[in-house]
């Protein structure tokens, strides 16, 4: 069984969503390294499910790939918004909430 | 002899008149009607107490069983005709002091059974420290005796006063202070123990001094009401601490006990005795007006006259002498008056007689004649205490009493029909404008003076006859004192009577006889004056007519002899020679006086020629300047010291201790503010305050605002705790 080499790949796969989120400076960016770390966990999800025998792995990937499509939805209208305001997309330069 | 366990609802009529005339009598009864009240309340006291002295008689002349003392249950008759009021306690102990009734040594060589008196002890007053402050009645002899003399004047001054003090602003008031008074002095002389004794002496204390006072607008007025209040009030101490003495002396306030336990053993006690009997001296010279707290009692006689004669001649001033006469077995041993030839109550009374009469003859005002004259018969009271004859001084308490109060009714008449004036030189010519009070006060005049056959007569002789006898020796001063005083009243009377009503007539308008309602007292008074004195007539005089039987009443019915018999106190015989003397004494008083006014004969003029006679004249006109003696030097010296000492106290000892309680409290604020308010309490909260300033200083670097640095702490604690997990597990 791949097992092994499936969940590698699927941490190997967050850890660059992880960098990703914490690292980039665009928030497009950032947006589109959740969208890795959700499908490192898709890839968890499915292979579990085949290593178990049942299908429920694999339609949990589905419900969080269409939440996935919602949420990138509702992030990329916050950019967007935020450009509007801001002219600009750094998240370093929304720090309003700076104690 | 259910009046006499009753005895207490005599007091109680005039004081149920008292309430209502003062809190009812303005609205409901009408102000002008207010007297109907008192005299209706003092007819049915005098009933009362006529009924509970014709039962006193009663109870000696038939002494039932339990009457008499030597027998275990003296007065305890309340078992088998009555008991509802009084408990089986009270029996008991009543059967407590028969004991010791029966355990003295009186009886030897008396026939006669010893009565003991009717006490009724009706509650438990209140109890301090385990003393018990017993309220009842003590009813005796002595008591209905002054019962009925009470109850007797002051009817007849409620009479009196309607014609008198007709129209007066304050009716109300006069009313129902004569009725106050009525009843304080009916409680005080029912007196069970000492404690009540003092309320009562006090009650007619406060009566006095508001009656004086009744016209109160004029300076002169609320002066004497106050010099009578002070002045008593300096005697009252001596009261208090007499009968603290007494109490602690014998451990009971009963004065039936207390002159139970002195009867029984005369021997006993004497220091305790004298200072107590010198410290209710000092009472008795106030309340009395015996030198040398007597100058309050001229001055009283600023209230109206009725007054005057009801409470400043009649009733109120003997108070002292019934004191005396009530716990006589504490003064006799105290004193040794059975043994002296002369002592402190002798001396005080004699002198006071003295000086009291002297001063009578250099008086213009008629009332303070009157009043001087009082002194000196309250003198001759208490002397007659003072040398053994007990029975004497309360015949002439008695019959004093009546043509007293007669001689100043007289004088309130005079005034009542001279324009309001007491001055004896705008008189003068009286007699004919005025014959019922003209013979009514020559009537008294002669019982005063001492002449065959009035009341005076008789009492005077029995005390000039105990000042001659004596007990075991006989009280040669007394009897000096006693003469030259019999003299001087005569000769003072016979001037009054020349300058009120003889010669020419000196003041101004038409003087007219009094009403009905002030002559009708007067006769009546006039007619004890007459008559007084056969209620205590030596047997000698009764013999010729077969009637020895009515000899010496008052000394049958009055005297206490249950006390009196285990002193050892003997009665003089009566003796023709020393009556004969006290008769001529009196009828020479009398002539000279007469000589001197009527037919001018003498040494007129004396006082203008002779310097000698002149001073001695200021000397009498000034009072022998015992008011300066008392107002310019003792009450200056001491004033001044006191109020000095007073004044040192308050600055030095009072105030410094308020300052320094103060500065206290302040000095403690102000460590209480430093140390703990700001220390302890705001410190805490200022530390509590920095602390979460310091903290939130250091924790706000975290909250640095951007999701990434949130993301990184997540994240990183995330794969810390991984790894914790992984190792650990």
């Amino acid at each position: 069984m791949l097992l092994n080499q499936f969940l590698i790949l699927g941490a190997l796969l967050f850890s660059v969503g992880v960098y990703g989120v914490l690292a980039r400076r665009n928030g497009v960016m950032v947006l589109m390294s959740i969208e890795l770390m959700l499908n490192a966990v898709n890839i968890n999800l499915v292979v579990f499910g085949v290593q178990h025998g049942v299908v429920s792995g694999q339609v949990f990937a589905l419900f969080v790939i269409a939440v996935a499509a919602a949420e990138v939805g509702v992030g990329l209208a916050i950019v967007l918004l935020l450009y509007r305001n801001r002219t600009s997309i750094d998240v370093e330069d929304f720090d309003l909430m700076r104690g | 002899m259910w009046m006499l366990e009753n005895a207490f609802l005599i007091p109680l009529v005039p004081a149920i008149s008292f309430v209502v005339i003062l809190f009812f009598g303005k609205r409901f009864i009408g102000a002008n009607r207010v007297h109907i009240v008192g005299i209706t309340a003092l007819g049915l006291v005098w009933v009362l107490s006529a009924v509970a002295a014709f039962q006193w008689t009663q109870r000696v002349e038939n002494p039932s069983p339990d009457a008499i003392v030597e027998m275990a249950t003296h007065g305890g008759d309340h078992g088998d005709d009555h008991d509802a009021d009084h408990g089986d306690d009270h029996d008991a102990d009543l059967a407590v002091v028969s004991t010791d009734h029966s355990g003295g040594e009186h009886g030897g060589g008396h026939s006669s059974p010893l009565i003991g008196p009717v006490i009724s002890t009706f509650s438990q007053w209140w109890s301090n420290g385990g003393i018990e402050f017993a309220v009842g009645t003590l009813v005796d002899g002595l008591t209905v005796l002054l019962l009925i003399v009470v109850a007797s004047i002051s009817l007849l001054v409620h009479i009196y006063s309607t014609e008198y003090v007709k129209d007066d602003r304050r009716y109300v008031h006069y009313y129902a202070f004569l009725s106050l008074f009525t009843a304080a002095m009916l409680f005080f002389v029912m007196a069970q123990n000492i404690v009540q004794l003092i309320v009562g002496w006090e009650l007619v204390g406060v009566c006095s001094f508001v009656l004086i006072g009744h016209w109160w607008e004029e300076k002169p007025n609320t002066d004497a009401a106050l010099k009578a209040f002070l002045t008593n009030r300096v005697g009252d101490i001596g009261l208090l601490v007499g009968m603290i003495v007494l109490w602690g002396t014998f451990q009971t306030f009963d004065i039936d006990a207390i002159n139970t336990l002195i009867s029984a053993d005369p021997g006993a006690h004497h220091l305790a005795l004298l200072v107590a009997a010198c410290c209710l001296m000092a009472a008795v010279a106030s309340k009395s007006g015996q030198f040398p707290l007597h100058t309050w009692l001229p001055d009283a006689m600023a209230g109206p006259t009725p007054v005057s004669a009801l409470i400043h001649a009649a009733t109120m001033v003997v108070a002292g002498v019934y004191m005396i006469a009530r716990l006589y077995p504490v003064f006799y041993e105290g004193l040794s008056i059975g043994t002296s030839s002369i002592n402190l109550m002798a001396f005080i009374g004699g002198f006071t007689a003295l000086i009291g009469a002297g001063l009578a003859f250099a008086q213009w005002d008629i009332k303070k004649v009157l009043a001087y004259s009082t002194v000196s018969q309250l003198g001759y009271m208490v002397m007659a205490l003072g040398v053994g004859a007990w029975t004497a001084a309360i015949f002439h308490l008695f019959t004093h009493a009546f043509f007293k109060a007669c001689l100043f009714l007289g004088a309130g008449s005079v005034s009542h029909a001279a324009h309001h004036t007491f001055d004896m030189r705008k008189m003068g010519g009286l007699k004919k404008a005025m014959p019922h009070t003209y013979r009514t006060f020559v009537i008294a005049s002669l019982a005063l003076a001492g002449i065959f056959p009035f009341a005076g007569f008789w009492s005077k002789d029995e005390i000039l006859l105990g000042s001659l006898v004596g007990q075991k020796n006989s009280y040669p001063l007394m009897l000096i004192f006693g003469c030259a005083v019999a003299f001087m009243t005569a000769a003072y009377m016979t001037r009054v009577i020349w300058y009120t009503f003889h010669g020419e007539f000196r003041g101004h308008g038409q003087p007219h006889e009094s009403p009905k309602m002030m002559t009708v007292p007067l006769w009546i008074l006039a007619g004890m004056a007459v008559l007084g004195g056969v209620f205590n007539l030596p047997g000698p005089v009764l013999e010729p007519f077969g009637l020895e039987g009515l000899a010496h009443r008052i000394q049958t019915y009055a005297e206490p002899s249950v006390y009196l018999s285990g002193l050892g106190i003997s009665h003089p015989d009566p003796s023709l020679n020393m009556a004969l003397v006290g008769l001529a004494l009196a009828v020479s008083g009398i002539l000279v006086t007469y000589l001197y006014y009527w037919r001018r004969i003498g040494l007129h003029g004396l006082t203008e020629r002779n310097s000698y006679a002149k001073n001695g004249y200021t000397f009498l006109e000034n009072k022998y300047y015992l008011d300066h003696l008392y107002n310019d030097v003792i009450v200056k010296t001491v004033k001044r010291p006191i109020a000095n000492w007073a004044n040192r106290v308050n600055q030095n000892v009072l105030d410094r201790a308020v300052d320094k309680a103060g500065e206290t409290a302040r000095d403690t604020g102000r460590w209480i503010y430093k140390w703990v308010d700001q220390g302890v309490i705001d410190g805490s909260v200022n530390a509590a305050a920095r602390g979460a300033d310091s903290s939130g200083e250091g924790l706000r670097v975290i909250q640095s605002g951007k999701v990434q640095n949130y993301g990184q702490l997540l994240f990183g604690s995330a794969a810390v705790l991984a790894i914790v997990f992984v190792i650990v597990v």
